[in-house]
């Protein structure tokens, strides 16, 4: 028995949507927009590696415990940037110490 | 606990997974799970030996003042060792490798792990980090801490720091594969009829310390290569001369070691779990509780890291944040212990040797666990940080608490490993001796550290001796407590009373096989219709016990649990 | 011979073992973003304290070759896919051919790499004693952090292709057993579970490239 079969078809649109994001993250960082030039970029990168999660590696037809290993790995990769930074970020509020 | 008479010498033993093979190359190319549990025993107990033996040699160090017995930097390179060997290479490995590898299969009632290959390759991986660790010994030692702090660490230390952190990288895999191992097996190879709530807690606990391994132990690997590129290679990362911070290692460093502190407890935890209910012969006190709570130290365990790093020069916002967040870790700790003496109450105690060291786990733990609340405290840990109250606090977690846990786990299956029972009388007055003696070497540091007296300093000052000559007397009578277990464990081998499939008696499924038991543990997949220590219920194990007892002010005793 | 469906014995039956190889990978998966991660985190925290350097510094990678290996690897995350598909379909052909599609395209993207770094090599970009920053112009600092910037490209870029490595080895030993006929409709787990560290290998580049090649490209 091997898992769920999926079409073709799909790995093909995939595949192109993946190139043409691809493109749009060059052609956007071509572009001056600031402090918004990070956030494009890594929401465009996120949305690549959700799409090959989810066809690629078959999240979308996996059972739910593989999609609560996925999430956990997110969230903890999350919680190591994020807790972190709540230091970082936060020094300057203090001033010298 | 009755043991039954030795069976005449004339008939063969029966076949089981010690005798099935012979020789050297059916031991070290084994994919048996029990094998490989004892291949890690043998591992885990040299290093604890060679760990024991640096903590000997500080104590006797820290006999006097001025401190005769090594140069400071000797002195350094010491407690370095004891640190690095005690914690990487015996506390992590220890109830997990020795015991979860040997019980999770036949708690679950399969056969053997996920996968046994990778088992083995654990155990091997396991080895290449320790020749590593044992060359940095050799090759003179490390001096910084077994924390690693940067830039020392990674810039201006002369020792063998580069093979330390590459040895424990190394071994960071055996947790990582091991932990990957029981969550596989634990959610896949369940046999029929064993759902998650009548799992053992001893598998609950193993699978909380499994999700720490998989989430926490890559960042260690990480962070210690960045250690080891940084010296062999001027990486930069946390050196402030080149734009670095080496308050990042501290986070990246933390960020595991704190959860490991719950690797080395939660398995231990497992263990009492397993001992109380059964030498009360009582169910355990709200199961889905005590199974949540292992879950929920796991989780919460990985929000805390920063309360190492007070008075390191973090934020005091965050600092606030971390504090809150490391009173909260408190509440499932606590919630186990109020269950473990809910189960005692009312219940029918044998003070079997197991049974000695789970109630001494329990005072010992409340007393390390609520220490740590001192510490979590911001205003007291500015006056305590880095002192011996620190060192106490955490002795009486990992001696006091785990290996004590370790110890009676050993015992209450020893039985079922070896299919010798210990000698019980000579064992009790191990664990006597074992409590005193650890009391003894690690109460007065409680009160060195309040009283001011810092942590990896080789000297002090004269007003302290007499609580560090109290400490070493207790540490000669600590290691009395651990020599009588290996003396008499090895004699039990060839001497011990045959033991009984089911000495004390236990519910679980391990003590359906026989003492010890085939390779493959079951003939047949057993079919689970029963709930988790089901003392009052289990006809099948000769267990109709009394009627439970009812709640205070409930009216006439309910029936057994058979009308339904 | 054909061997299909070997059932280990520590399973039950062939269900139980798929699933656990599955689940042992994803979860092996885990422990690989959490790995990757503390890089991230110094990644972070050092490029939000020198913005302006790192961005220089990020100039000096080849913005073309880049984008030309996410392609690459893109692509070969798609044969990698089609190979699974055809194993599913117990296509032996089609499985062979989309195997050695994404070895090739893994080869490409090691040689693209093994091009930027001599690059760098040549260049004195490489972090220690010989790290040259003529942009610089002299200013310590600037020297320092992007001697920073260049550590974390090579610590990221390296762990990364090492990885490659391992992947690239796990695709021969597919494309041996394959040619051996021992994957058919009924068994294809390890296509499966190969697959599954490839894409994760792609997955960590398309967060690489903008991270150090695309800061603040517009200047």
């Amino acid at each position: 028995m091997t898992g769920h079969v999926v079409p073709r078809k799909i790995y093909l649109t995939i595949v192109i949507v993946l190139l043409t994001l691809t493109g749009l993250t060059y052609w956007a960082a071509t572009i001056d927009l600031g402090p918004m030039n990070v956030v494009i970029a890594l929401v465009i990168a996120t949305c690549k590696a959700t799409l090959v999660v989810l066809f690629f590696m078959h999240a979308r037809y996996s059972p739910r415990r593989t999609r609560v290993v996925i999430i956990s790995g997110i969230f903890w990769l999350a919680l190591l940037l994020g807790l972190t930074l709540s230091d970082y970020l936060t020094r300057s509020l203090a001033g010298r110490v | 606990m009755s043991s039954q008479a030795a069976s005449p010498a004339s008939t063969p033993p029966p076949l089981n997974y010690l005798n099935a093979h012979y020789g050297i190359r059916s031991w070290l190319l084994t994919t048996d799970h029990k094998r490989i549990a004892l291949l890690y025993l043998a591992s885990v107990t040299f290093f604890f030996i060679l760990g024991g033996t640096f903590a000997g040699l500080i104590r006797i160090h820290l006999l006097t003042p001025r401190g005769y017995l090594v140069t400071p930097e000797t002195y350094n390179k010491l407690f370095t060792m004891h640190g690095i060997v005690m914690i990487f290479f015996f506390l992590i490995p220890s109830i997990p490798a020795v015991l979860g590898n040997f019980l999770i299969p036949m708690m679950i009632g399969a056969k053997d792990l996920a996968f046994p290959k990778l088992n083995l390759l654990s155990w091997y991986i396991y080895n290449l980090g320790a020749l590593f660790a044992l060359f940095a010994i050799i090759n003179g030692g490390v001096d910084t801490g077994w924390t690693f702090y940067t830039p020392f660490s990674s810039l201006y230390s002369n020792t063998s720091v580069a093979p330390a952190a590459i040895g424990i990288f190394i071994t960071g895999f055996t947790s990582i594969l091991t932990g990957l191992n029981f969550v596989v097996t634990i959610h896949t190879m369940r046999a029929p009829g064993m759902t998650w709530f009548r799992l053992p807690i001893f598998v609950w606990a193993h699978y909380a310390t499994s999700v720490i391994f998989i989430l926490g132990t890559p960042v260690i690997a990480i962070t210690l290569l960045l250690v080891a590129l940084e010296r062999l290679f001027h990486f930069g990362f946390f050196n402030p001369a080149l734009g670095g911070d080496p308050i990042l290692f501290q986070h990246l460093f933390w960020f595991y070691s704190h959860p490991a502190v719950y690797i080395m407890i939660l398995p231990a935890m497992g263990v009492v779990s397993e001992i109380i209910p059964t030498l009360s012969r009582k169910p355990l006190f709200g199961y889905p509780f005590v199974a949540a709570a292992s879950m929920a130290i796991a989780v919460i365990g990985f929000f805390v890291w920063a309360h190492h790093m007070f008075v390191a020069g973090q934020s005091p916002y965050s600092a606030l944040v971390f504090s809150l967040l490391s009173y909260m870790v408190a509440i499932p700790s606590a919630v186990k212990v109020f269950n473990w003496v809910a189960t005692l109450y009312k219940g029918s105690i044998s003070y079997d040797t197991p049974m000695l060291y789970a109630l001494g786990f329990i005072g010992l733990f409340v007393v390390g666990g609520l220490t740590g609340l001192f510490l979590a405290c911001l205003g007291v840990d500015v006056h305590v940080h880095d002192t011996y109250f620190v060192i106490a606090h955490f002795h009486y977690i990992m001696v006091g608490g785990a290996v004590m846990a370790y110890m009676g786990g050993l015992h209450f299956w020893w039985p079922k490993i070896t299919g010798r029972m210990y000698p019980e009388s000579v064992a009790r007055v191990a664990a006597v001796i074992l409590f005193v003696g650890f009391n003894l070497t690690f109460f007065p540091q409680f009160i060195l550290g309040y009283l001011g007296m810092p942590r990896r300093y080789h000297n002090y000052p004269p007003e302290f001796q007499v609580f560090n000559v109290m400490s070493t007397a207790g540490a000669s009578i600590l290691a009395v407590g651990y020599i009588l277990p290996m003396i008499y464990f090895i004699w039990s081998m060839r001497y011990g009373a045959v033991a009984p499939r089911n000495p004390w008696p236990g519910t679980g499924l391990e003590w359906q096989t026989p003492s010890p038991p085939p390779t493959e543990n079951f003939e047949k997949t057993p079919v689970v219709t029963w709930e988790p220590y089901d003392f009052y219920n289990r006809p099948d194990l000769g267990l109709t016990g009394p009627e439970p007892p009812s709640p205070p002010g409930s009216g006439p005793a309910l029936s057994p649990a058979g009308d339904d | 011979m054909q061997r299909t469906g070997e059932l280990f014995g520590q399973f039950q039956n062939l269900d139980q073992q798929r699933e656990a190889s599955s689940l042992g990978m994803w979860v092996f998966l885990i422990t690989e973003v959490m790995f990757f991660g503390g890089l991230f985190l110094a990644y972070t925290i050092n490029r939000s304290a020198y913005p302006a350097v790192f961005a220089m510094a990020s100039r000096e990678l080849d913005v073309h070759l880049g984008a030309l290996n996410t392609g690459v690897l893109i692509l070969s995350s798609f044969t990698m896919a089609m190979a699974v598909w055809s194993s599913q379909q117990g296509r032996k052909k089609q499985l062979i051919a989309f195997l050695i599609a994404t070895l090739v395209l893994g080869g490409v993207f090691l040689g693209v790499k093994y091009v930027e770094w001599s690059a760098k090599f040549h260049h004195h970009l490489v972090p220690g004693s010989s790290f040259a920053f003529p942009e610089a112009h002299g200013d310590v600092g600037t020297i320092a952090h992007a001697q920073l910037f260049f550590s974390l490209y090579f610590g990221l870029t390296g762990l990364h292709a090492l990885h490659m490595i391992v992947g690239v080895g796990l695709l021969t030993w597919l494309l041996i057993h394959a040619a051996r006929g021992r994957f058919t409709a009924e068994y294809n787990t390890p296509v499966e579970i190969c697959g599954l560290y490839w894409h994760f290998v792609d997955i960590v580049w398309i967060f690489l490239f903008p991270l150090l090649y695309l800061i603040d490209l517009h200047r």
